[in-house]
């Protein structure tokens, strides 16, 4: 690939991003949330087809024009969210988009041998009528790279292939991919854990904003290095802040608290014990499949039955929050990190948005009081700085900053007694970050315990008092907020099980 | 997970502060979809008939027992459900209401309190299955709609229940027309408004002001445009969804006993299809059947649409298989035009 470049609207994306993968190598990619990785596999796999620059395939310059165009040059991508259809079985699923026979008949048997060959070639004993619904989720990920397979993919690329696998997955994946290697496939590994990276990967390549800002053997570079080239220049958070006045009592106490996946296969979190103070506010930090999300989600009671704990206590009380409704009950408020599918509702304006939570209070017997809520509206605008003009208008057509500050400001009618943000400024522009950022330091500073997760090292560096590295669903590290630098905690984050703090 | 910068590839929102244009807003979809079916009975008057008052005066009476139904699918689309049971329960509360009333000789309080209890039972049973046991709407409402069905012509014997009582001994005797159905079937104001129109305007204003004005309307609203959201912020998700098959069970009831009251009888046959036209009477005023947009007023004017649509064809002595062809390509087109909304 050379050279390439992609703009979404006026924002450039990728900005002339060069990078050359060869047969029989395995070349990791990594880069911050928003870096561009995503963005540059969709223009290798067909999905974003207006693009500068070229990609050469074998000296000759191709360009993906869909995601079948990109198959039939020989280029897969194996997704995070696997593309399989659950209700067929294996065999329909490898041929799904050429079946084999002729004249739009489907010849069962011939389908069913080449199937049972190619499951082999990928190490997998199953029948080839299994229906893959039936499939764990590692066998799944196997088949799917047997259909890339199956369809003479040269160049494979895998996207976080292992944050949803364990352990031994982990291994059979690797022998997978050392096989596939030594025939010559290139392919391209999209991770952040470093231990993954040095155990299978030739070669690493950064991006930051867009652009390639380095490229090395593996081996030969340290984690320092690459942990710098994936943050950039400005290392220091840009505001220094003082910090939080010290804790006061015990607010949040979390004793070995697991949060299963949702096929109960797998912990996303995996006992995770922590104490957060009253006016304290303790980071979260892990790199995407590590928890940090899943832990807020358990505690606010979305996950239900899901998560577990030998204790949760609230201002030294046994509590159990089964659900969003009782969190409220107890007063911990959730910020959830997707506004749009979890925080706010389309067509209601942000006025209505910001009063649902605290709406049985401002509708004594049930009756809404205009009047009452509007006061109420313009008073959460006022906390969150939010134009009052805004309230009126649909909470869809906000800016990202506005709507933010809505999902936030719902809870602070009723001053929240635990605050759980997930993500709190993603996606959002500069200055609605540092008035975000401003008004949960406020609130811990009014006495709530808060919790903020989130894989973007600046901000948590930024916000918290002391930072909980997760990695694979457990607490990894507790970093002080002298040594809670992005670097220390993006290299915690990425690091071996053994480079503990 | 996704590592994409999400805010770069959500399509630009509309500009914020600006009014959509006008065309775009649902209420004066609405009014033109009803100017224009009222246009089609200028140009089409039937010597002379659209310009009398009895015209309007039987589309209004007609189109109320099936605009009640409307008022009471209304907050379960709100929800982002549907109700295909309405029908069936109108039937349903039909023939127990004429049992109670004509049989039984119950007194009218009593019927109609008994009734409309039952019609609230159904709304519980469905709205339950979809809360709880997680069934789609459509599917548990379907079921419901069959065994309604069933357990109408199950209670009435598989005949009409009418003023003419068999005996003991097998012999016919006519009893009079009890006077909850004789008072539901009159005309006041002079004869100029039929009583189940003040029944549905009844029923209208009840469930207008419900979803705009307290909070389980605004707990609609929320469930409907955002069901994840609306849980995360302490919605009871569950309850809003049961109390809106609850106001639709008892908005079909009420419908039932008035459709008993018009035919002075029970017919467990009554509201076959009802169903449809009622929700496309909601559909048709512009709100969504996603879940989450439209209202009461929008509401109405489909009902009123609907129902012009129905009385300009068959005062031009359109047959009804002609009618009913032109109102499905009549949905159609609203649908869509909503559609590119």
């Amino acid at each position: 690939m050379e050279h390439i470049s992609k703009r979404f609207g006026r924002a450039t994306v990728l900005d002339g991003v060069s990078l050359d993968l060869h047969a029989g190598e395995v070349h990791a990619l990594l880069g911050e949330n928003g870096a561009g990785k995503s963005t540059l596999l969709k223009i290798l796999a067909g999905v974003h087809t207006d693009h500068g620059g070229s990609i050469l395939l074998d000296g000759r310059p191709v360009r993906p024009r869909s995601p079948a165009h990109a198959g039939a040059l020989g280029i897969a991508v194996i997704h995070q969210e696997l593309s399989l259809l659950p209700a067929l079985s294996i065999a329909e699923n490898l041929f799904v988009e050429r079946p084999l026979g002729w004249f739009g008949f489907i010849d069962r048997r011939q389908e069913r041998a080449r199937a049972a060959r190619i499951l082999a070639e990928v190490g997998l004993d199953l029948d080839p009528d299994l229906l893959v619904e039936r499939l764990s989720l590692p066998e799944r990920q196997l088949v799917e790279i047997a259909r890339a397979l199956g369809r003479g993919a040269r160049v494979l690329i895998m996207d976080e292939p292992t944050s949803a696998l364990a352990g031994p997955a982990i291994d059979r994946l690797f022998e997978l991919i050392a096989g596939l290697r030594a025939r010559g496939v290139a392919l391209v590994y999209v991770s952040h854990r470093m231990e993954e990276i040095e155990r299978i990967a030739d070669r690493l390549t950064v991006l930051r904003d867009g652009r390639v800002v380095g490229s090395a053997r593996v081996g030969e570079i340290p984690l320092d290095q690459v942990v710098t080239w994936m943050l950039g220049p400005r290392h220091a958070p840009a505001d220094v802040l003082p910090v939080s006045p010290s804790a006061r009592d015990e607010r949040l106490a979390v004793e070995d608290f697991s949060v299963d996946s949702a096929d109960g296969e797998r912990r996303l979190v995996d006992r995770a014990s922590f104490v957060v103070s009253a006016g304290e506010i303790v980071g979260l930090f892990g790199l995407s499949g590590a928890g940090a999300s899943e832990l807020l989600l358990g505690l606010s009671g979305a996950l239900g039955a899901r998560a577990r704990a030998r204790a949760v206590r609230i201002s030294s009380v046994p509590v159990r929050i089964g659900s969003p409704r009782e969190a409220r009950a107890l007063g911990v408020a959730f910020v959830p990190a997707d506004r749009t599918t979890m925080g706010l509702v389309p067509g209601m304006t942000a006025e209505h948005n910001g009063t649902l939570v605290v709406l049985p209070a401002l509708s004594p017997l049930g009756w809404l009081r205009p009047a009452r809520e509007r006061r109420a509206a313009l008073a959460m605008a006022a906390d969150v700085g939010l134009r009052p003009e805004a309230l009126a208008m649909d909470a869809a057509t906000l800016s990202g900053g506005n709507q933010q500050k809505v999902v936030l400001g719902k809870w602070l009618l009723e001053a929240p007694r635990v605050l759980l943000c997930d993500e709190p400024t993603r996606g959002v522009d500069i200055g609605a970050k540092a008035e975000i950022h401003a008004k949960i330091r406020a609130l811990a500073a009014a006495g709530a315990a808060v919790l903020v997760a989130g894989s973007d090292a600046r901000e948590i560096a930024a916000l918290a008092d002391h930072v909980l590295v997760l990695r694979r669903g457990r607490i990894a590290a507790d970093v002080a907020r002298a040594e809670a630098t992005p670097a220390a905690l993006l290299a915690l984050a990425m690091g071996h099980d053994e480079a503990r703090a | 997970m996704s590592e994409t910068p999400q805010h770069l590839e959500t399509p630009a929102p509309r500009s914020p502060g600006k009014p959509a244009a006008w065309h775009h807003a649902p209420l004066a979809r609405a009014l033109v979809s009803l100017a224009l079916v009222l246009a089609l009975g200028v140009i089409f008057p039937a010597e002379g008939a659209f310009f009398r008052l009895g015209t309007h005066q039987g589309a209004l009476r007609q189109a109320s027992v099936v605009g009640i139904l409307a008022c009471g699918l209304l907050p379960v689309i709100l929800a982002g459900g549907i109700d295909l049971s309405v029908g069936s329960v109108l039937g349903l509360s039909a023939v127990v209401a004429a049992k109670l009333s004509i049989h039984a000789g119950e007194p009218a309080w009593l019927s109609v309190l008994l009734v409309l209890g039952m019609g609230a039972a159904c709304g519980a049973a469905s709205g339950s299955v979809v809360a709880f046991a997680r069934v789609q709407p459509f599917v548990a409402t379907l079921a419901m709609m069959v065994f309604a069905r069933g357990l109408a012509k199950t209670t009435s014997g598989g005949t009409k229940v009418a003023t003419a009582v068999p005996g003991p001994d097998g012999v016919l005797r006519y009893v009079e027309v009890p006077p909850l159905f004789r008072a539901l079937d009159a005309q006041v104001f002079g004869g100029n408004v039929a009583a189940v129109t003040l029944v549905f305007l009844a029923m209208a204003a009840i469930v207008g002001v419900v979803c705009a004005r307290h909070r389980l309307g605004r707990y609609l609203y929320a469930v409907g445009g955002n069901e994840e959201a609306a849980r995360l912020s302490g919605v009871p998700v569950r309850a809003t969804k049961i109390l809106a098959y609850v106001i639709s069970g008892v908005c079909a009831a009420a419908a039932g006993i008035c459709q008993a009251a018009q035919e002075q009888q029970g017919d467990p046959e009554a509201g076959v299809t009802y169903e449809l036209t009622a929700i496309a009477m909601v559909v048709i005023g512009g709100t969504s059947l996603k879940g989450g947009r439209g209202g009461m007023g929008l509401t109405l004017l489909g009902v009123l649409t609907i129902g012009y649509l129905d009385k300009i064809l068959s005062i031009n002595a359109v047959p009804e298989a002609s009618r009913l062809m032109l109102t499905g390509a009549i949905v159609i087109v609203a649908a869509v035009a909503q559609k590119n909304a």
